[in-house]
């Protein structure tokens, strides 16, 4: 199962964070001040993946953003990669060759696309297709209250 | 890679794309533009709407900025302060609004500071906000909402019980997505109470025939099976449809339930099985299966459903014949027809290799999968070649011969340039080292150890030598291997390596001239980054200096040549301590083996009498004293010491120590030294005397590492008594290492003063005696007693590994609390005593701890307590998050007539109960 999933920029900022276990907030400040700061120093030649406390560490680097992902010792750290992987995929179907500051300015949405993804740190939706599907159906839902309720204020509806 | 204008969002740049694939031109924002026709004219709509709204908005209030915009806002900020400027403005409005309870706004204000937590700044105070938009009917304020919640909350937070009141009505929404937005937070942050209350909704949906639901019903009923084992069999019929189905969304959360219902429950395990023949035929269905477009990643068919089914295979196969015959021909396929030219392919590959080696699977397809791995060791990617080796690792000691296949390329990643690889490699290295190829194998490893980093060098050299000693094909082998070791790694030689060295040349009497001369030799170049050498060679040159000076090995020595280099070390200042003391003392032995120099060395070790470190000026006086008023005990008192026989087995003890984080001392070491020396001559009743002084003299330093020898040294004396009188001398020497009192009471003294921490010294304790019992010739029982120290010993490294606490001790009354761990379980037993001199009657014992633990107090033995009478309770406190254990108490009782009261909090309980 996935711990916690991080994406940061080369400068260190974080991006988006997701916990998928509990931690007091503090501890959490603590982990990703941490691992942002190890990774960033890591060299490219070396692997994607980092022993850490009791869990393994699995990172890769997409243009600025570094997507980071801690993980259990039993889990595949090479299928992890396919993870983070098929989630940039799908940001960038969904942004249109998605980059740094569309996750900035609209991360709530880069949050939804992960939880189509992912619930509770296991994968749970294999197919591209159907995530998208379930995203633009919800957009949708959004836009039909906007103007609903916009009708409802000029007295419309 | 260049950085974009910060303002300019909607114009980019191919470059800064996260991925450079075909994405479709992006005139079209999803995100805030329609899908089709009809939401075009909405959006059209909407944003005029918009418009209006706004000018409506700022004539009736201020209106609050857009989430855009803020963070425009503090993206422009050029420092820190100015940003933090803006977020406080910002966050001290947002509150503002909080409180008066807006509601038009309130979506877009916790957006606003979800963006603002996400800084690092404080955003709790939004919590509750959270909640009401949660409890909207507006799906766009429940999206909101549920994120928040999630990034917000999490199952430490008190807002549960609310929270799950708006989870359970959610979750029984006509609206999917509302539905699916429940699920996906209670996924996220459920807390045991909450999957109590909401097992029973999932359960329901868990049975939903809608797919969309299921598969997010079940990751749900994972994670409260995770938190609540015993609501599993509530989930258990619902999971027979789930492999019957053809959507891989519930597939995979169905087989990922499955995994953990096993992992947790022998139960269940073996109600599984008979699935096994369902999983083979799924898998096989996806790789015999064409190309399909949804599921394709790169050529493979959803690697991910592949990667699950193969690991809960693993599960269901470990152990059992039957079930890994049935699996076996589906593993060889897929180990054979999975493509392997990419990551993905590889990963699914990877998994395969972990069952293959974990079920009972046929040899051949074994060996089929360690070749996988030598392949990837091959691999151009360093992930792959890292997890090969890892794999290997894990692997070696099943089938040892089968890796041995891929030793060179396993040695060849000794080179790698990533330092993790090259960790793995040198671990499985020492793994894969046997009698066949211990001088090729150590060859490569020592070339490996001279260029390797300062982290290695210690653990490496620590295993060359343990593997030396293991497969070393002769004695002059060894030698040479250890003193390459001892050179290849400088000063970063750990102390194990250095005494190992050292016993070694002792024992070996034949190859002691070639050591001797070998040492000399680097010796007289030797450089002060080279500590370690320097001690072996000056210990080895002390001891065998006649060797030396007789010119019985190949080289000659002049004793002043021997005399001015014994000075630049003692005189250096890059000399560490440690190594002036074994160069003192050895000094000091060469004066009873050298002819002419004496003179000299008596001027060095004079000089010492005023050092500045107190131990090399105690030894400086010490020593001076033997070339004056006891000049006459010099020569017998430097003998030569006996090889250190038998005592591979305290080496062993004292290396396993070394692993437990704490090193042998060189001060315990020195002791040992002294004090064989001392044995053998304790037939001459005068000389052990005036030997007892010096002894008395020479107490280490260092209490924390010399406690845990003297008190088991107490624990071993009163049997020495029954020995034959000689023994007498040893008992002196004992009490000359001032343990204090020898009663026999000793031994139950040695349960309760030997902590934990200073438990793995035992190694060197025993490593004292055992030099001291084996080299007295006269002494006969002493074996027993030395078995009796161990029997001694074993039960006390189990009983005191948590100490016990003195919980309170006020008004007359003692608490006493040990502890036993089982897992998350911890036994506290609580004892009473009454030290009030009267009579106590309803004794009361209360007890409360933080909300994240559990606690369950038994029956007291007794509410009654005569004067100095006790009465014991057991208290049981479930810790399964292993948080430091507090406890708030309550005492009463009532003595003489009057009632006492106190309460208190402990929280001195020993860290080893939780961690």
């Amino acid at each position: 199962m996935m711990q916690f999933m991080l994406l940061f920029s080369r400068q260190g900022k974080l991006r988006l964070q997701k916990w998928y276990e509990a931690y007091p907030d503090k501890i959490k400040k603590k982990i990703t001040r941490e691992l942002i700061s190890t990774i960033l120093t890591r060299k490219p030649k070396m692997s994607s993946f980092l022993e850490w406390k009791d869990l393994k560490i699995v990172y890769k680097r997409y243009a600025s953003l570094y997507f980071c992902c801690a993980i259990e010792q039993d889990d595949n750290e090479l299928l992890t990669l396919e993870v983070i992987h098929r989630y940039v995929e799908l940001l960038d179907k969904y942004f249109g060759s998605v980059c740094e500051l569309d996750i900035i300015f609209n991360f709530e949405k880069a949050y939804f696309m992960l939880d189509e993804l992912m619930v509770g740190g296991e994968v749970c939706e294999t197919s591209k297709k159907s995530v998208l599907k379930a995203i633009a159906a919800q957009d949708l839902l959004q836009e039909d209250e906007a103007v609903e309720g916009a009708l409802r204020e000029i007295g419309l509806y | 890679m260049t950085w974009r204008p910060k303002e300019k969002i909607c114009s980019r740049r191919r470059s800064d794309a996260l991925i450079n694939g075909e994405g479709e031109s992006s005139g079209r924002r999803p995100g805030d533009t329609s899908l089709g026709k009809m939401s075009s004219i909405k959006q059209v709509i909407n944003d005029a709407v918009e418009k209006g709204k706004e000018v409506y908005e700022k004539v009736r209030q201020p209106n609050p900025i857009r989430l855009r915009d803020l963070i425009r806002q503090i993206r422009s900020a050029k420092t820190a302060a100015e940003e933090r400027a803006v977020v406080n403005r910002e966050c001290a409005y947002i509150r503002l609004t909080f409180r008066e309870e807006d509601s038009v706004w309130r979506c877009r204000n916790v957006a606003k500071l979800l963006y603002i937590h996400m800084l690092g700044y404080p955003a709790h105070f939004g919590q509750m906000e959270c909640l009401k938009l949660i409890a909207s009917p507006r799906f766009t304020d429940k999206r909101i909402g549920y994120l928040g919640a999630m990034l917000l909350l999490d199952e430490r937070q008190d807002v549960h019980l609310l929270i799950t009141n708006s989870l359970k009505n959610d979750l029984n929404s006509s609206t999917q997505f509302v539905q699916g937005l429940a699920l996906c937070t209670l996924g996220a942050i459920a807390s045991p109470e909450m999957s109590r209350d909401l097992a029973g909704e999932v359960e329901k949906l868990l049975k939903s025939s809608n797919a969309y639901i299921r598969k997010k019903a079940a990751v749900c009923a994972l994670r409260i099976i995770l938190k609540v084992p015993e609501l599993m069999e509530m989930f258990l019929p619902a999971t027979r449809s789930l492999l019957s189905e053809k959507n891989h969304g519930v597939l995979i959360t169905g087989v990922t339930l499955i995994t953990e219902m096993c992992r947790q429950s022998p139960d269940m395990l073996s109600h599984f099985k008979k699935i096994v023949p369902n999983l083979v035929r799924i898998l096989k269905n996806l790789i015999m299966a064409g190309y399909s477009p949804e599921h394709d990643v790169q050529g493979v068919s959803d690697p991910f459903l592949q990667v699950k089914i193969l690991k809960l295979l693993r599960i269901l196969g470990c152990g059992d014949s039957e079930a890994s015959e049935t699996m076996n021909d589906i593993l060889a396929q897929v180990a054979t027809n999975t493509e392997s030219s990419k990551n993905v392919g590889n990963a699914i590959l990877y998994e395969t290799v972990l069952s293959i080696m974990d079920i009972k699977s046929e040899s051949g397809l074994r060996v089929l999968a360690i070749n996988i791995l030598g392949r990837f060791l091959l691999n151009a990617d360093k992930n792959i070649r890292y997890v090969a080796l890892n794999t290997l690792l894990r692997v070696v000691h099943a089938d040892n011969s089968a890796v041995q296949r891929h030793r060179t390329t396993i040695v060849e990643c000794l080179k790698d340039a990533d330092i993790s690889i090259r960790r793995r490699a040198m671990e499985l290295c020492f793994a894969l080292i046997n009698g066949n190829n211990i001088r090729t194998m150590m060859k490569e490893l020592l070339a490996f150890l001279e260029k390797a980093e300062p982290e290695f060098k210690a653990s490496c050299s620590s295993k060359c030598v343990l593997a030396a000693e293991k497969y070393s094909p002769n004695v002059k082998w060894h030698i040479d291997t250890l003193l390459k070791v001892v050179q290849a790694a400088g000063n970063h030689v750990p102390e194990d390596v250095v005494s190992s060295s050292i016993q070694l040349i002792s024992e070996a009497r034949s190859e002691q001239p070639y050591a001797v001369g070998e040492l000399w030799r680097l010796l007289s170049v030797a450089q002060m980054e080279f500590q370690p050498l320097i001690q072996v060679a000056t210990w080895c040159i002390g001891e065998f200096g006649d060797i030396l000076l007789s010119g019985q090995s190949d080289v000659t020595v002049v004793e002043s040549e021997l005399i001015a280099v014994y000075q630049q070390i003692l005189w250096s200042s890059q000399c560490s301590i440690t190594t002036k003391e074994y160069a003192l003392t050895s000094l000091m032995k060469l004066s009873a083996r050298l002819n002419h120099e004496i003179g000299s060395i008596q001027q060095v070790v004079s000089a010492f009498g005023s050092h500045l470190n107190i131990e090399l000026q105690q030894r400086g006086i010490e020593y001076s004293q033997l070339f004056t008023k006891h000049s006459h005990m010099r020569g017998p008192l430097l003998e030569r010491m006996p090889p250190f026989e038998g005592t591979k087995a305290g080496r062993e003890e004292g290396k396993a120590a070394l692993t437990n984080g704490i090193d042998s001392s060189p001060d315990n070491q020195a002791l040992l030294n002294d004090l064989t020396t001392l044995n053998n001559n304790t037939n001459d009743s005068y000389e052990s005397n005036a030997l007892l002084d010096l002894l008395g003299g020479m107490e280490p330093g260092d209490g924390d590492k010399v406690q845990p020898t003297n008190t088991v040294t107490t624990g071993v004396t009163p049997i020495v008594p029954a020995a034959p009188s000689s023994n007498a001398d040893i008992l002196d020497l004992l009490g000359g290492l001032d343990t204090g009192p020898t009663m026999p009471s000793a031994i139950s003294n040695v349960n309760i003063t030997v902590a934990p921490n200073q438990l793995p010294s035992n190694g060197n304790a025993s490593f004292l005696l055992d030099g001291l019992l084996n080299n007295s010739t006269s002494v006969t029982s002493p074996v027993t007693s030395l078995q009796n120290f161990n029997n001694i010993s074993s039960p006390v490294s189990q009983q005191s590994s948590i100490p016990g606490i003195n919980a309170y001790d006020k008004n007359g009354m003692k608490l006493d609390m040990t502890f036993e761990v089982q897992e998350s379980l911890t036994t506290i037993n609580m004892q009473a005593t009454n030290n009030t001199g009267s009579q106590v009657t309803d004794f009361l014992f209360q007890a409360a701890v933080p909300k994240s633990l559990q606690l369950q107090m038994l029956n007291p033995s007794s509410t009654t307590l005569a004067p100095s009478g006790t009465l014991s309770q057991v208290i049981k406190v479930n810790n399964p998050n292993k948080v430091a254990l507090r406890m708030r108490i309550k005492l009463s009782w009532t003595a003489n007539g009057s009632q006492i009261q106190d309460q208190g909090e402990i929280s001195n309980f020993p860290p080893a109960l939780w961690q």
